[in-house]
């Protein structure tokens, strides 16, 4: 167990940290060499007309302090674009902070992605000594876990098969079987427990318990507001790149519900430009506007409601649905949905979007409409977190 | 990335040394922290030295990188690792119908198909290495905006891996000098070292063109253009001694060119030209220190420019 004195002292420690990116300017990604030459040439004029400033300049992260303890689990949360992504990347050490400082008193082992540079051509045998190596395992240390890897994956007979012959499921779980035996002391998770099937997410998070019972260290970004309630000691919320609070799960998960979301969705790019979603007596009712660069047979919204500690209540998708596709496809349009009869108790619920043509999902937003549920169901019994928050349709016969 | 040993504020550029945890990991249930931080993160400006701790302590994750490559390489190929063979073969009797036959280019006394494959070994090695090194930080962009190593690696790791289909064409130059006669002399003992050169030579220039790659796709069109030159100025269809003596320094301020002089003399016996050699040598080291210092300097971009 932790001993009085290194429990005192933390084992990261971010200082005034900063990460600026600049959009549009002369650090634009895939430039040429003309462009280059051109900008070199153009740069004098273009301060003279004062032009210079155009680039636009963003602080992804600005400012962030903070310490985590041996032992630590701490959720980091926020929208999409708060800087989670860009924290954990500087924390891993893959981008490289603008200003700040950050001292890390342990390994780290990063898992920003599950299956990290598997190569679809190798076998299974093959891959785990490639993504252990890239995930920082020396040989040795691969052959020594090989079996607790395989044995998590449940994937022996196919251990000679090329992973492009795998199903979705044992792709994933191979994956995640090499990255859980990584032993770090400080593990840096991002949003892996969104794939793979119900068992598999409960798998994860029981190695992610035993990682943190164990003495280590986590910081694990999630939008499962769920797993991130029952898996963290302390949350941390980020908001515009900087830390807007941290403290218990429950108080920090509630503070970003209540602010984190809007009940309309509005975008001037991209697939989905319009989403709400509101109540209308004892009705819910989705609406979407989307426009697609290309045209489709199945505009493919799929959601999801949850409740505020982000356990889903209930969700569907046409294809589920089996909704007739579109006997001409288009491009744009707009759609409704109407969920004639949810039953909800009085609350705030969110609304979880997946958008695409049926194959691919082109747009994911996490609990990006919120709707304030007032009077649906005749009756309260005021005791969601005890009752549920579906009011069930009875019919009584107290006399058969 | 920055990454600095606190050990010593004063000096942020020696790097830190990672696997170091392996002697806390006995003990790390029972967490008990470093005095000093493992790993400093913060911004750098400058340049950055090599840390050459850092890759050899990396060195499984070469050799992995490296099998992956030559693996992948021939899956799904008919031929497999025949192709090893059948390029710089073709080439060569290509080569000698018309360069050595129509053409009528001198070989030094040396029958021309071996002649000839006898600089293509090289230079088949050479251009392979290149390009792919060249385009390999691209290729792997989901390494570099996922997981933390010394980029070095990977533009390395390319270049081992033409190491494979080079061992099996020298084999194929063994032969072909059995068939035509040459006998193996001493100076073969001279190959080990310019395989090292030219393997530098490749890492080089690879590793300065997949950096400039990852900002510059221009280099994409640049490196097949570059090399299809880099073949008519190198010795490789000619000898050097075609070269009249007052342009003969041009010819080797090209370092594959000394290098290419050399491998022939390796295998024929033929004098050794030193000076060239040595020329070649210091502008293969030049080029790679140039190379790295141009990658280290690029490389705190990459994750954010890929």
């Amino acid at each position: 167990m932790p001993t009085l004195s290194d429990m005192s002292r933390p084992i990261i420690r971010v200082e005034d940290l900063g990460k600026e990116f600049v959009i549009g300017g002369p650090a634009e990604p895939y430039s040429t060499i003309r462009e280059s030459i051109v900008r070199t040439v153009r740069k004098p004029f273009d301060m003279i007309r004062g032009n210079g400033s155009e680039k636009r300049k963003f602080w992804a992260l600005k400012d962030v302090n903070f310490e985590v303890f041996p032992g630590e689990v701490l959720g980091i949360i926020g929208r999409n674009g708060a800087g989670k992504s860009t924290l954990l990347k500087v924390l891993s050490r893959i981008t490289e902070p603008t200003k700040g400082r950050v001292e890390l008193y342990g390994r780290v082992g990063s898992l920003l992605e599950v299956g990290t540079g598997f190569h679809p051509e190798l076998t299974g045998r093959e891959n785990i000594y490639l993504n252990g190596a890239i995930l920082g395992m020396r040989r040795d240390e691969i052959t020594k876990k090989f079996d607790a890897i395989v044995d998590f994956a449940e994937i022996e007979e196919f251990l000679d098969t090329p992973v492009k012959r795998y199903s979705s499921g044992m792709y994933t779980r191979l994956a995640f079987a090499v990255a859980a035996n990584l032993e770090p002391e400080i593990l840096i998770v991002d949003e892996v427990l969104a794939v793979g099937d119900a068992a598999f997410q409960k798998k994860c998070l029981g190695k992610m318990e035993e990682v943190a019972s164990a003495g280590r260290t986590v910081l694990f970004v999630s939008h499962n507001m769920g797993a991130v309630s029952k898996l963290c000691s302390e949350v941390m919320l980020l908001q515009n790149g900087k830390v807007r609070g941290r403290g218990e799960p429950s108080e920090i998960v509630g503070q970003y519900l209540r602010e984190g979301s809007s009940s309309e969705f509005i975008s001037d790019a991209g697939p989905v430009r319009f989403a709400s979603l509101r109540q209308i007596g004892q009705r819910l009712i989705l609406k979407l506007r989307y426009q697609m660069e290309k045209e489709i047979d199945l505009p493919c919204l799929g959601f999801v409601v949850s409740d505020a500690a982000g356990n889903p209540l209930f969700g569907t998708n046409p294809k589920i649905d089996k909704v007739p596709r579109l006997s001409t496809p288009r491009s744009e349009g707009e759609m409704e949905i109407e969920i004639s009869d949810p039953g909800l108790v009085d609350g705030t619920y969110y609304a979880s979007l997946w958008f695409g043509d049926g194959e691919t999902d082109h747009f994911v937003e996490k609990d990006c409409l919120t709707v304030e549920v007032l009077d649906m169901v005749p009756n309260q019994h005021g005791r969601p977190h005890l009752n549920g928050f579906v009011y069930p349709k009875c019919e009584w016969n107290l006399n058969v | 990335m920055n990454l600095t040993a606190a050990k010593d504020p004063a000096k942020p550029e020696s790097t830190i040394e990672m696997i170091d945890t392996q002697n806390n990991r006995e003990n790390m249930s029972g967490i008990e922290l470093p005095e000093d931080p493992i790993v400093v993160i913060r911004p750098r400006n400058g340049w950055i030295p090599i840390d050459l701790g850092e890759l050899w302590k990396y060195r499984d994750l070469i050799l992995i990188l490296t099998a992956r490559d030559i693996k992948v390489r021939y899956k799904q190929t008919l031929l497999g690792a025949a192709w090893a063979v059948i390029q710089p073969l073709f080439t060569m009797l290509i080569f000698t119908i018309f360069f050595g036959r129509l053409a009528g280019v001198p070989s030094d006394g040396i029958p021309y198909p071996i002649f000839a494959f006898a600089g293509l070994l090289p230079w088949t090695f050479f251009s392979n290495a290149v390009t792919n090194s060249g385009n390999s930080l691209v290729g792997n962009s989901n390494l570099i905006s996922k997981v933390y190593f010394p980029r070095m690696i990977i533009p390395i790791s390319s270049v081992a891996s033409g190491l494979v289909d080079f061992a099996i064409a020298f084999l194929l130059q063994l032969l072909l000098m059995v068939w035509y006669g040459v006998k193996f002399g001493p100076s073969l003992i001279l190959l080990p070292v310019l395989v090292a050169l030219t393997s530098l030579l490749a890492v080089g220039i690879g590793m300065w063109m997949s950096a400039l790659n990852v900002k510059y796709r221009d280099i994409r069109y640049v490196l097949p253009f570059a090399i299809q030159l880099g073949l008519f100025a190198s010795p490789i269809i000619y000898p050097s001694s075609m070269v009249p003596e007052k342009w003969r320094w041009v010819m080797s301020v090209n370092p594959l060119a000394g290098q290419i002089e050399g491998y022939r003399s390796a295998f024929f016996g033929l004098p050794i030209d030193w000076t060239s050699l040595g020329v070649s040598a210091l502008v293969t080291l030049a080029i790679l220190v140039y190379a790295s210092v141009t990658f280290k300097r690029m490389e705190r971009s990459f994750a954010d420019l890929i």
